[in-house]
């Protein structure tokens, strides 16, 4: 049954994935072994003190939670009205959906610097919004956008031609069988095209340091310029002599709310299947 | 509609009354440049069961497309000729571009070959369209999902799960669940695209059984592979042939007469493949 070749091939596959596993283990002991011993409920209470070598991170969790908020907030209901559009277009086989499909594909890769100087340019300069949560988050949402529509129009033409006909068979309007049948269907992409998005969004630092700013203060309101995770983990390992520790801190809280985001839109994706399929 | 009066089945006898309820004339279907179907001309009969029979690629599924303009959706798709639904007022023009296509479809009802229950519940399922179409009184709702479900005879074996996804339910459930929920709307025609083909010869027989019992109720027409079954269940048989990779209508009559006295060649051999 198992010739050389398959052994081989197997061996590879396996070299692989342990190797993947033990560098993220390596990486993630690292910071656990430094940062470990500064967490506590204090750490995520309290604001910082002495540029962050002291005291927590409490102001910079709420400004983070409020650009991905506002992030979200503008990029889902766009993206989802722009993956809709564009798949009923390229469904038609269009020229242009393939092109906007291209466009859309070139900007998923863009570094995210190049979305900071636009958020600067735009948000920040142009639109008069100054360093903000606001600019910040406008920034990370065109920056999301790409993904987020591409996942989720490849979620949609992956939903069944049979619901699609059956919907129309039944005399349903075209925005009755979205709402009830098609974006339902689709709903573990929108899902996972969120979590993508959310993921890439809570990382990001370049993108935000040109557009929400260092300020490290408990924001008043999105007009406030407002310090996220990422660039207090950056700010601290790069800027503050002594800052390794609180960043490590840091970076622990943070791989924990990515990977809560993660958990839960894995547990809610399966609950919609589950509630139709009741498997 | 009034009932007919039926003939015994099994001889595929005369139907009824000849009343066109559609009446199809020089139709023809093409994808992009690719004809797929031209010069079909025939009368689909009130309260009748058509069977659409012929080899795989002649449009069948096309034809039938057309008739509830499911085309529409099918991007470079093309229909040309005339389809006229009788009306109490004269008759309606089915491929005029202004014709209400939503109001059409509640009209015409269509089964798929695949059952396709939406990934909801039971009871969602027959409730989508019907508050789509305006019914909002929970009574109401509640009245005419039982009844349709009685009709597919589905209630008895799902009234206590009501609330359970669809797709929880067998392939012959299903397409009846399918069928219901064709029914729920009242339509009067009924179009089925091979809806047994996806079944296990019971829940075949099922369907067909169920089928059956719409005759005199609703005008039938069905796409099916099974020749046996298209003699147990039409009155009007039409086949369909490929000339020159394009699809024609090349005979039409009572059942009865296409099986056992088919006037064109290709007929009695299409036919004759069945015995032989
Ligand atoms: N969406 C489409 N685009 C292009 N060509 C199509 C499309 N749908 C069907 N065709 C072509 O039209 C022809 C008729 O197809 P159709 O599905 O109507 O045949 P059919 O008689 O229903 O076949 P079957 O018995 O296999 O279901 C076939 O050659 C098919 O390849
Ligand atoms: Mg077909």
């Amino acid at each position: 049954m198992h010739n050389p070749g398959d052994r081989l091939f197997g061996l590879a596959l396996w070299g692989a994935a342990v190797g993947v596993t033990a560098v993220f283990a390596w990486l993630f002991a690292d910071i656990a072994r430094l940062g470990l011993g500064s967490l506590s409920l204090d750490f995520i209470a309290t604001a910082p003190e002495n540029a962050g070598r002291d005291g927590g991170i409490a102001p910079i969790l709420v400004s983070t939670l409020l650009i991905l908020g506002v992030a979200v907030g503008v990029a889902a209901p766009v993206g989802l009205g722009a993956a809709v559009w564009l798949n009923t277009y390229t469904r038609a086989g269009s020229r242009g959906g393939r092109r906007i499909r291209l466009a859309l594909d070139m900007l998923a890769g863009m570094p995210s610097i190049v979305f900071g100087l636009f958020g600067n340019a735009f948000f920040s300069v142009f639109l008069g919004l100054g360093f903000s949560i606001l600019s910040g988050g406008l920034t990370l949402a065109a920056m999301i956008l790409p993904i987020f529509i591409r996942t989720v129009e490849a979620g949609l033409g992956a939903v069944e031609d049979g619901w699609r006909l059956g919907a129309a068979a039944l005399g349903l309007t075209r925005s009755a069988a979205l709402a009830h049948v098609i974006l339902p269907a689709a709903a573990p992409a929108i899902g996972a095209g969120l979590m993508l998005g959310i993921g890439r969004a809570a990382a990001e630092t370049a993108a935000l340091i040109f557009t929400s700013g260092y300020v490290d203060r408990m924001p008043e309101s999105l007009a406030d310029s407002g310090r996220a995770l990422a660039v207090h983990i950056y700010d601290l390992s790069m800027n503050v002599a002594g800052g390794d520790v609180h960043a490590a801190a840091s970076a622990l809280v943070l791989v924990a709310l990515v990977a809560c985001v993660n958990l839960m839109a894995v547990a809610l994706s399966r609950r919609w299947l589950t509630r139709r399929l009741a498997v | 509609m009034t009932p007919h009066t039926l003939g015994d089945i099994e001889m595929g006898p005369p139907c009824c009354v000849p009343v066109p309820h559609l009446s199809i004339e020089n139709l023809a279907v093409a994808y992009g440049d690719t004809p797929v179907l031209s010069n079909v001309s025939l009368d689909i009969h009130k309260g009748c069961i058509t069977a659409l029979i012929g080899p795989s690629g002649c449009g069948k599924t096309s034809f039938l497309n057309s008739l509830n303009r499911l085309t529409d959706l099918i991007p470079g798709a093309r229909v040309e000729g005339r389809i006229r639904l009788a009306n109490e007022s004269g008759t309606l023009d089915l491929l005029d571009s202004s014709l209400d296509v939503r109001a059409l479809r509640r009209r015409i009802g269509m089964i798929f070959q695949k059952p396709n229950p939406f990934p909801m519940s039971i009871r969602r399922n027959l409730e989508l369209p019907l508050r789509e179409h305006g019914m909002r009184r929970a009574d109401l709702l509640a009245h005419t999902i039982e009844t349709a479900l009685a009709d597919v005879g589905l209630w008895n074996e799902v009234r206590d799960r009501l609330d359970a996804p669809a797709l929880t339910l067998s392939g012959g459930q299903q397409q009846r669940l399918c069928i219901a929920r064709a029914l729920v709307l009242e339509p009067e025609i009924l179009l089925m695209d091979e809806p047994c083909s996806a079944l296990d010869p019971i829940a075949s027989g099922v369907v067909e059984e169920m089928i059956q019992s719409l005759r005199g109720r609703y005008t039938v027409v069905i796409v099916t592979h099974n020749l046996a079954q298209a003699r147990r269940v039409g009155n009007y048989a039409a086949f369909f042939w490929m000339r020159e990779r394009i699809g024609q209508l090349v005979e039409f009559g009572h059942c009865r007469q296409i099986f056992d006295a088919p006037v064109h060649p290709a007929t009695a051999a299409y036919i004759g493949g069945m015995h032989g």
